[in-house]
């Protein structure tokens, strides 16, 4: 048994690490996210080439072909900084698809640019009435000559602003739940038919609802089997957990650690608040919610490979934790911090916010819970 | 012990819904502070009851109504479940019985006439940057110059000043006193040259609270209410009646009526979200919650009736009833899903909103709501209260 990171793999979090410290202070990250682009381009180009946007791309399609492990360490270390730019969509999401279902001639045409920055994707999959079921859709495509013709709208499509490209989920076949008959396709946001409303997120992210209005696209647009994709947007939907994981803990990290520093130095009643025991036992159960978070980050990268359900329980358990975890540490962290917790100026809000929106990313505690209810 | 309404009651309870139906601003029918779009907003429904005598139930005769604590409660029910706007607390339930309790015959003269018919808006100058839940360490200074006193100091999260005529401030008037003995409680115009309101925007990114600056301001020593440094008294009082109206329990029954709808129109798998086992529970508890709290209020409404006024158990509301306005929160931002996650400007009314009405901005709501276990004294400081005061630990 081994817990330890390779050579290799703490200089990637160095160098992660160096990059956020440089480029993404509080501040700057405050006026990027109220801009109006939202995003920082060029910064999307940095990490195209420090190789972070290709961690999991295949050496042989231009990428650094890293492990779980890897894109872990990159997603805690976005998680303490905060950062907008789409490398969960497009490192974890879209290479997810591409690498466990793409044809030979999509990983040539898309994972290169996606390594290189060029090709940003964003996923399409929730609908207004589909809650957390990935397999929920309205969303149909129907088969028109060799190709399909795409028709229904997609929710809170997250990162869509920033896009050039769309992974959309639709009903191929079947009835509006079935696990048959879903099937996954690439169309480009330009596409004739294809209409979006960008607005923010609370996180400080942006958003859009996409709309396909008779959006025409070819065979060759099908990731994988036709009406066979749901177990692959499972897979993926995992994966991405995981990266939700890592990045939760990150944000944890940073919370504890700015409310530990408060508490030594806000004093009250004349003396520092962190004195009061009723506050050492929360900033304790802080602690403890956090290691039990970084925990269950290393169990679920570690279980990404394994057989499907042993994963898909290993994912719940940790979307579990950290909705729970992110829920009593930001909720503790602004109560430590009293008022300037309340703040937008403080950065504090702004982790709470952020472990607010993981929680309902890809389903929230409920959805976990029942789901590995279900697995067991 | 009897918790049923007499015929007397039902008649009272018919007559304010009638007013009420009749009389409330439909346009803020239900709608956040947060998305007030002016001044008047927030006195509109104010006036209303300023004109037909409603508007301080619980305030002593020449003032209040002699509605017995049934009626009152009946009052508040049919406000909450009307959704009428929450009246301002600043002047009705702080500086007001403040200045009827221990103010001269000229300064209630002077100053209870603004604060009924609305058109003075009162702020408070409690809190201080280094100054929270210990309050009593406060460091504005008020200095005895002639007729005058020289007020410096900032106060913090003074909650609507952006709007205010008028602060009441807690100042150190014997900087060689005990921390409570050398504070007197002044009335302050906010037109006073030395003043600066500078705007604190909170996470949810609203505009609630501001830093209020005092740089050197001239106070007249009559606008001081009560003796010279027995000002805690005033603000003790004060915070006693603060917390009393704290809990929220129509209000937060309202609430909980509206996450119910909410939850009937979303769905999970094809069935409505309100018929989910987990759901279910969660709506029960806070339910059950809700209820003990009603009775806990209730019981201190009918103690108050009989002379002892609001006790220590005020903490118990304070305490109880913001964990549950605050869970409210969290089970509809939970409960609208993905759409939990778009921002809405407070300010910007015809943005585009996605997803359904009742969805915009819930988790800002949820994250603005976490400050009320901060303000009013923090649920620490209550707790704090219960053990020393009431358990004697």
């Amino acid at each position: 048994m081994d817990f330890s990171f390779t050579e290799e793999q703490n200089l990637l979090r160095n160098s992660v690490q160096k990059f956020v410290q440089n480029a993404y202070d509080f501040e700057t990250r405050r006026k990027v996210s109220k801009s109006d682009a939202g995003w920082r381009k060029e910064i999307y180009g940095q990490l195209a080439e420090m190789g972070l946007l290709g961690v999991a791309v295949p050496e042989d399609f231009g990428g650094l072909g890293g492990s779980a492990v890897d894109s872990m360490i990159i997603a805690e270390e976005f998680g303490r900084a905060l950062v907008i730019e789409p490398w969960l969509n497009n490192a974890v999401i879209a290479t997810g698809f591409l690498k466990a279902a793409g044809s030979n001639a999509q990983k040539e045409e898309l994972l290169g640019g996606i390594a290189a920055g060029e090709t940003i994707f964003a996923f399409a999959y929730a609908e207004p009435q589909g809650r957390f079921n990935l397999a929920d859709l309205t969303t149909t495509a129907t088969k028109s000559g060799d190709g399909y013709v795409l028709n229904g709208t997609k929710a809170v499509v997250l990162g869509a602003p920033f896009a050039n490209k769309l992974i959309v989920s639709a009903r191929t076949s079947g009835g509006q739940r079935d696990a048959d008959g879903v099937t996954l396709f690439v169309v480009d946001k330009s596409a004739k038919g294809v209409s979006t409303r960008d607005y923010p997120t609370v996180d400080g992210n942006r958003a859009s609802e996409v709309s396909f209005d008779n959006v025409s696209v070819g065979a060759d647009a099908v990731i994988g089997e036709v009406g066979k994709a749901l177990p692959v947007i499972e897979l993926v939907s995992d994966q991405a957990i995981a990266a939700l994981t890592a990045e939760a803990t990150g944000a944890m990290k940073v919370l504890n650690d700015t409310t530990i520093e408060y508490a030594k130095t806000r004093k009250q009643f004349g003396t520092p608040i962190g004195k009061f025991q009723v506050l050492q036992h929360r900033m304790v159960d802080m602690f403890m919610n956090y290691e039990q978070s970084v925990s269950i980050a290393y169990m679920v990268t570690l279980k990404l490979e394994e057989e499907a359900a042993e994963r898909k329980k290993a994912a719940s358990a940790a979307k579990v934790q950290i909705g729970k975890a992110g829920r009593f540490i930001g909720q503790s962290a602004v109560q430590i911090h009293g008022g300037m917790g309340m703040t937008d100026e403080l950065n504090v809000g702004h982790y709470f916010k952020r472990l607010t929106m993981i929680d309902t990313l890809f389903g929230n505690v409920d959805h976990h819970l029942k789901r590995y209810a279900s697995l067991s | 012990m009897d918790i049923n309404f007499t015929p007397e009651d039902e008649a009272f309870r018919a007559e304010v819904r009638d007013f009420i139906e009749k009389n409330q601003p439909q346009h803020l029918k239900g709608v956040r502070r947060g998305e007030y779009r002016n001044k008047e907003d927030f006195l509109v429904w104010h006036r209303i009851l300023y004109k037909k005598g409603w508007l301080v139930p619980s305030w002593p005769a020449p003032y209040g109504t002699n509605w017995t604590p049934t009626q009152k409660y009946i009052w508040n029910e049919e406000n909450a479940r009307a959704e009428t706007p929450a009246l301002l607390p600043f002047g009705l339930s702080m500086v007001g019985p403040v200045i009827y309790t221990f103010g001269t015959e000229e300064q209630k003269a002077k100053y209870i006439p603004g604060i009924l018919s609305g058109d003075v808006w009162w702020c408070q100058g409690y809190s201080e940057p280094g100054a929270g839940s210990d309050l009593a360490s406060l460091k504005t200074t008020a200095v005895r110059e002639g007729d005058h006193y020289i007020v410096n100091g900032q106060k913090t999260w003074t909650t609507l000043a952006q709007f205010a005529d008028w602060i009441f401030v807690l100042a150190r008037t014997d900087k060689n006193a005990k921390a409570q003995e050398g504070i007197s409680f002044l009335l302050v115009d906010m037109k006073t040259p030395g003043i600066t309101v500078k705007p604190i925007i909170t996470m949810d990114g609203g505009h609630e609270v501001n830093e209020v600056w005092f740089d050197n301001v001239k106070v007249p020593v009559e606008n001081r209410i009560h003796e010279e440094n027995k000002g805690w008294t005033c603000a003790k009082f004060l915070l006693s009646h603060e917390r009393a109206g704290i809990a929220g329990v129509a209000r937060s029954k309202r609430a909980i009526s509206r996450l119910k709808d909410m939850l009937a129109m979303e769905v999970v798998d094809g069935e409505k979200l309100i018929d989910d086992p987990d759901f279910e529970r969660k709506i029960a508890e806070l339910e059950i919650d809700l209820t003990a709290l009603e009775y806990t209020e209730l019981r201190t409404l009918a103690s108050e009736q009989s002379g002892k006024g609001p006790g220590l158990e005020s903490s118990i509301l304070k305490v109880k009833g913001t964990e549950i306005q605050q869970r409210i929160t969290e089970l509809v931002m939970e409960g609208v899903g993905y759409y939990s996650l778009p921002y809405s400007d407070p300010l910007a009314h015809n943005e585009f909103a996605p997803g359904p009405a009742y969805a915009e901005g819930t988790t800002q709501n949820y994250a603005n709501m976490r400050k009320t276990s901060i303000y009013g004294g923090s649920n620490e400081i209550q707790r704090n209260i219960i053990a020393k005061m009431v358990l004697g630990l």
